[in-house]
């Protein structure tokens, strides 16, 4: 590409003037003549068998429009096949209970919808739900993971033959026998990782407009990916894709918990054709907590063997999966976890196992990392085990079985090929950083005084930038994560530029709009960036998740501008009278080889281009480009997390985060920063405070408000120093990686490894997260060997 | 029962017949249609509502819009002047205070009445004072730095030094 | 969510209110600062018929000195409490346990006689207001703290009664809150409050039972001579504190023990 101005700079984004003067568009704000509002009338119990429903009340309440049960939308929303896009990644399908948006007979998480009322006003219909009489059997609800995969355990689904999920093993046991056979040492643990609750700050909205004479469908709702939504929707209303619009203006923030269909985004439209009218639905924070697809919600059991001088030798990991009341479309992607648990280390061979049970709550999805933060902190406890095991350094282990910067591009054990990395550099600038020597002679000190100091690394590494082809057909039945772009030079040289990604915070209107103005050589105010709307650009958009949007996204975008300037270099020859071979566009100009003063701009290129043109040359001058990536992108780092637990309560207080990254080339350094500050905190919150805590007997959701589900405040979140190194990626024309998921991945294990280093005195070798004071001071009482009456051990 | 309710919203005088439940914040965004208020939650803990009350910080979504009869209302819409963006807003434009943007407005209206009881914050007064807002895209890092950044612009700042010492999460 | 309707009248008295409240009978609720109340009807868990809004009695929102004591109109807000320069100097523990609760949106809409009439197990005044005898007036009668906190969310107010003020003695002496959460904003997991106070010392718990909790144990401990740390062990001496989901029982009496010492030891 041309010598850079734009890309590499802090550019301010360009999105922010609407969003911090309150003229967002967020879909809940766009105003709409006449519509009318749903409410769901939602499952109180976890699992229940439907006796009967009465609505006549309801329906009688004033305002109320109309009042839908499952049997009202038998002949608009197509059968249970509607969620059964069979879910995608899922290796091995034993049990994938059919959905249905509304319940009909039997429910199976809290807030499965059961009953929709409409009305003129939102209270209206509030009050019409409470109206709504649901005769319910409540049956066992089957909540513990364990306990749900055990054969004869009480079912999810009474007409499901068990609650197994899938169960595929990748690498058999057999393969690593020879490692544990002739290790010194091995070490074990049982690794949670509990359920996480992604809440963007914006629940769900989705609202629905049916033009019944030209049989046409338009949808506004709160998406990362409009266009699998109008696949999805068309699909189940029976609808073809042209006459289904979908649009998703600004949104207020994802995590992964906005990727798959809900049933509302069923519901609704079907209830607009229902009753000719546009309607709405508003989510409520606690519908939200209740029912978005939840993150993580695993165990893994894991072994490592070791030679006494800390290499590597084999690993067995074994992912027992929440999947919640029915398989979510992305449930199994979480299995990458397996295939990722060897971390940014050399092993001889690695076995793995993923097992997913059912359970009666809401299913869990992708949230920010999926699948990578779960490898990263089963890779970085166990370095951190082994490390303690052996009275080693965890930096001389970490750096001992490090895979090597020349050794890139390096194929994995499970044959997945890293692009590039170089991992003890990144991981030494850290080290500097932190002052890790010093931090260590200070423990000492510290320790001497009782002080529980203890300092966490975590050498992370990602894939990210769905995604090859290669990698995701074989799991999926063929689906590709390819991304569009279509770029138009208008007759007057203003640039429209349609992308298949969607920004819901990322800043890629911005980020976009540096490498198109780079590209195209003219200024970014020249070029408008426009997502998430299905009836403009590229037949197919694949959206925003898996850190896509820049390394896969943005090279749809650079090579549909160079697809517009090679179409553009044959105007230009006609103007300039010379062959097209010899025209040369350098910084928004098209010169003929060696004559740069006789030249036209990209604008007067773009004139002639809708004129009068040699005969066999077409007008216009715009093009789309798809990009199916070849690899997936690899970003690596170093985080390191000082911290001290205070002896008496468990308090933990962060007293020093540092974290040092490698991204590949930066298009935008500001907005790299922001994504990691955001992902630390996130990854900050799971390790200390998040958890959805659900009532074992009921199935009851516990940590149902943000009171309960403590996510960190600006008074919690620690200062952060960022640092990076650069190493291009090899594998796409900008050299760029992924680095929205990656603070949420690094963070957990620094966090924790820091704190089961602080307590590693009271011999305390494993904490589960969330580390809550109450929970740490369990463990150290229980280390201390204290009883648990009163008399608390003195430190 | 509808009551009459009579408040100035921005400068401008509003006098609407509501409903004795509606909330504030639906007030404001579905009769007064100004949207850039959000809701965040349910329980009166996100902050994503707040507006100021007579000049003081409150969440919209926990008031009632009878209750505002007679009051001076400030929303998000009313912070830009002619045209000219409140150096607040400048700010987190600046300093990449917002991702999404979903609870930027609530964060801006917050930190405007932490500058107005404290035009010279701390980098801890800041934390303390933006306490009751949450924001799950930024980490809060360049939260903190755009509302030291704005203090400074509106002349409240020989800034203190930034200096934080550790922070406790989990416990007093 | 959108609150079941209800009727709204506004009291410009306090004898108004009281009417109000006899003609709405048992289901009409008092509107203070609602932080507590318009969740609940939000997540429609309160479905009062009527509210009735106190917010424009006009004195009801005051601080004034009286001899030994200091008396608080009902409609104080916690920020008013905060920053109160006679707060600080009378009553200092107070002022410190207002600049506590909740956040800056809250403090500046919730007051001190809600917070009392909600007796929420895990409310600070009330630890403050029984340690040190404050007095409750509504508008038929005085209630001592230690008969008023009667059961979590229970008081012997009567449907038409409303708090008009929360009267407490002068205390300055040495002083300390500890409120131990995991966020700034949260609730209490447990608080203790320490008070030197004529010679003796005050000693308050919060949220380590249904109501808030005096420990004389500790101050008796304290008199006779103990050390803060062996005096602070006696502070969970016939605790039964319920689980949630920040703390176990025995985490709760481990807190009321080690936070106790500390507030004594940092009481200054």
């Amino acid at each position: 590409m041309a010598v850079s101005q734009l890309v590499g700079a802090r550019i301010h984004r360009r999105e922010d003037p609407r969003l911090i003067t309150g003229h967002g568009r967020y879909t809940d704000d766009l105003p709409h003549q006449g519509v009318v509002h749903l409410v769901v009338v939602r499952s109180p119990h976890a699992h229940a068998r439907i006796r009967s429903i009465s609505i006549d009340a309801a329906k009688k309440a004033p305002g109320v429009l109309a009042v839908y049960t499952a049997p009202d939308f038998k002949d608009i929303i197509a059968g249970p096949a509607t969620f059964a896009v069979a879910p995608v990644f899922a290796p091995n399908k034993l049990t994938n209970p059919p959905r249905y948006p509304i319940a009909a007979k039997e429910v199976c998480y809290q807030g499965e919808p059961v009953a929709v009322v409409i009305a003129g006003e939102r209270g209206q219909a509030a009050d019409g739900a409470q109206l709504v009489d649901v005769d319910y059997e409540v049956l066992p609800a089957v909540m513990d993971i364990e306990a749900a995969a055990k054969p004869g355990s009480a079912k999810v689904h009474s007409d499901q033959p068990d609650n197994i999920a899938w169960d595929t093993t990748y690498v058999p046991w057999e393969a690593t026998e020879e490692a544990f056979k002739t290790a010194d040492v091995v070490v074990k643990e049982r690794i949670l990782q509990q359920r996480l609750s992604p809440n963007p700050m914006e629940s769900r909205v989705v609202m629905a407009e049916y033009d019944s004479f030209d049989k046409r469908l338009t949808m506004w709702l709160s998406t990362q990916n409009p266009h699998w939504i109008r696949l999805f929707v068309a699909g189940a209303l029976g609808m073809g894709e042209q006459a289904v619009r979908v649009i998703s203006h600004d949104v207020g923030g994802g995590f992964g918990s906005k990727i798959s269909p809900y049933p509302e985004d069923f519901i609704v439209p079907a209830c607009a054709k229902l009753l000719d009218r546009p309607v709405k639905y508003t989510e409520t924070r606690t519908e939200a907590m209740q029912n978005a697809y939840a993150g993580r919600g695993q165990i893994f059991d894991v072994e490592v063997a070791a030679k006494k001088d800390g290499t590597l030798l084999g690993m067995r990991v074994t992912q027992l999966l929440d999947a919640g009341a029915y398989m979510a479309l992305f449930s199994a992607f979480q299995t990458c976890a397996c295939l990722m648990a060897g971390g940014a280390y050399h092993w001889n061979a690695i076995s793995s196992r993923s097992q997913a049970v059912l359970t009666n709550k809401i299913p869990t999805d992708p949230y920010r990392g999926a699948g990578r933060p779960e490898a990263t902190h089963v890779a970085e406890r166990m370095m951190d085990v082994l490390a303690l095991e052996l009275d080693m350094d965890p930096v001389e282990l970490r750096r001992k079985n490090f895979i090597r910067k020349e050794e890139f591009p390096y194929t994995q054990n499970f044959g997945l090929t890293i692009d590039s990395g170089d991992y003890e550099t990144t991981m030494d600038k850290a080290l500097k950083i932190a002052g890790y020597d010093d931090l260590r002679k200070k423990q000492k000190e510290q320790r001497k005084h009782g002080k529980l100091v203890g300092i966490g690394l975590s050498t992370w590494i990602e894939l990210c930038g769905l995604g090859p082809g290669a990698a995701t057909g074989p799991a999926t039945g063929g689906v590709v994560l390819s991304e569009s772009a279509q770029v138009k030079i208008h007759p007057a040289g203003g640039v429209s530029i349609y992308v298949g990604t969607h920004n819901h915070g990322q800043g890629n209107d911005t980020t976009h709009a540096q490498i198109a103005a780079d590209t195209l050589g003219i200024p970014m105010e020249q070029i408008d960036i426009r997502h998430g709307d299905t009836n403009e650009g590229p037949g197919f958009g694949y959206g925003t998740y898996g850190s896509r949007s820049l390394a896969v996204g943005g090279i749809a975008i650079l090579r549909s501008c160079n697809k517009v300037i090679e179409k553009g270099k044959q105007v230009a020859a006609h103007l300039l009278e010379a062959a097209e071979e010899d025209i040369v566009f350098d910084h928004g100009k098209f010169h003929v080889k060696g004559a740069p003063d006789k030249s036209k701009a990209l604008g007067e290129v773009a004139f002639a281009a809708y004129g009068q043109l040699p005969a066999g040359m077409e007008q216009g001058l715009e093009a789309v480009a798809y990009f199916e990536p070849p690899n997936f992108v690899w970003p690596f780092g170093t985080h390191i997390c000082v911290v001290e637990v205070d002896a008496e309560t468990g308090a933990v207080d962060i007293q020093k985060y540092v974290a040092v990254d490698d991204c590949g080339n930066v298009i935008n350094p500001m907005i790299v920063a922001g994504q990691l500050h955001g992902g630390i905190a996130q990854g900050i919150a799971q390790a200390l405070f998040e958890e959805m805590v659900y009532d074992d007997e009921s199935g009851q959701l516990k940590s149902a408000t943000f009171l309960d589900y403590a996510m960190l405040t600006a008074n919690e979140m620690p200062e952060i120093q960022l640092d990076s190194t650069v190493t291009p990626s090899p594998t796409n024309d900008l050299g760029v990686k992924g680095i929205g998921e990656a603070g949420t991945i690094a963070s957990t294990a620094a966090v924790i490894n820091a704190i089961c280093d602080a307590l590693s005195p009271l011999g305390i070798k494993h904490v589960d997260m969330p580390a809550t004071s109450d929970r740490l001071w369990l463990q150290m009482q229980r280390a201390r060997g204290a009883s648990s009456n009163g008399k608390e051990a003195r430190k | 029962m509808k009551h009459k309710v009579s408040t100035t919203v921005n400068g401008t005088r509003r006098e609407h017949e509501v409903e004795s439940r509606l909330l504030l914040v639906h007030y404001l965004r579905d009769v007064v249609g100004l949207t850039g208020t959000h809701i965040g939650c349910d329980t009166s803990q996100c902050g994503a509502c707040t507006i100021l009350v007579d000049g003081k910080a409150v969440m919209s979504c926990t008031m009632f819009a009878v209750q505002a009869e007679g009051k001076q209302l400030t929303t998000i819409e009313g912070m830009a002047k002619d045209g000219e963006l409140h150096p607040l807003q400048q700010a987190f434009w600046d300093e990449h205070g917002l991702q999404c943007g979903y609870c930027t407005p609530g964060f801006i209206m917050a930190a405007a009445y932490l500058l107005s009881q404290n035009p010279n914050p701390t980098e801890d007064e800041i934390r303390r004072g933006l306490e009751g807002n949450l924001c799950r895209c930024t980490g809060y890092v360049n939260i903190i730095k755009s509302v030291q950044s704005a203090a400074k612009t509106m002349g409240g700042a020989k800034a203190k030094p930034a200096g934080r010492p550790a922070v406790t999460a989990g416990g007093e | 969510m959108i609150p079941a309707a209800f009727e709204y009248a506004r009291a410009s008295s306090v004898e108004e209110a009281s009417k109000l409240l006899k003609t709405y009978g048992e289901d009409a609720k008092v509107l203070a600062g609602g932080h507590s109340l318009i969740p609940l009807m939000r997540l429609r868990l309160a479905q009062p018929k009527a509210l009735v809004d106190i917010n424009g009695i006009k004195d009801l929102d005051y601080i004034k000195e009286d001899g030994s004591k200091l008396r608080f109109g009902a409609l104080t807000r916690h920020v008013t409490i905060e920053h109160s320069a006679v707060v600080k100097q009378k009553l200092p523990i107070l002022a410190e346990v207002a600049s506590e609760i909740g956040d800056n949106q809250v403090r500046n809409m919730g007051t001190i006689g809600g917070v009392v009439a909600h007796a929420d197990a895990a409310g600070d005044y009330p630890t403050i207001a029984l340690m040190l005898d404050a007095e409750i007036v509504t508008n038929r009668r005085t209630i001592a703290a230690k008969d008023f906190f009667k059961d979590i969310f229970t008081t012997p107010l009567a449907a038409d009664e409303i708090v008009i003020e929360v009267v407490f003695p002068v205390a300055n002496g040495p002083h300390k809150y500890i409120k131990f959460r995991r966020r700034l904003f949260d609730w209490a997991i447990v608080g203790a409050a320490a008070q030197k106070m004529n010679g003796g010392w005050r000693i308050g718990l919060t949220n380590v039972g249904p109501t808030p909790v005096r420990a004389k144990a500790v101050e008796e401990a304290l008199h006779t001579g103990a050390k803060p740390e062996e005096a602070a062990q006696h502070a969970s001496d016939g605790l039964n504190p319920s689980g949630d989901l920040r703390a176990s029982p025995e985490y709760k009496k481990h807190l009321a023990r080690v936070l106790t010492k500390r507030a004594i030891e940092q009481a200054e």
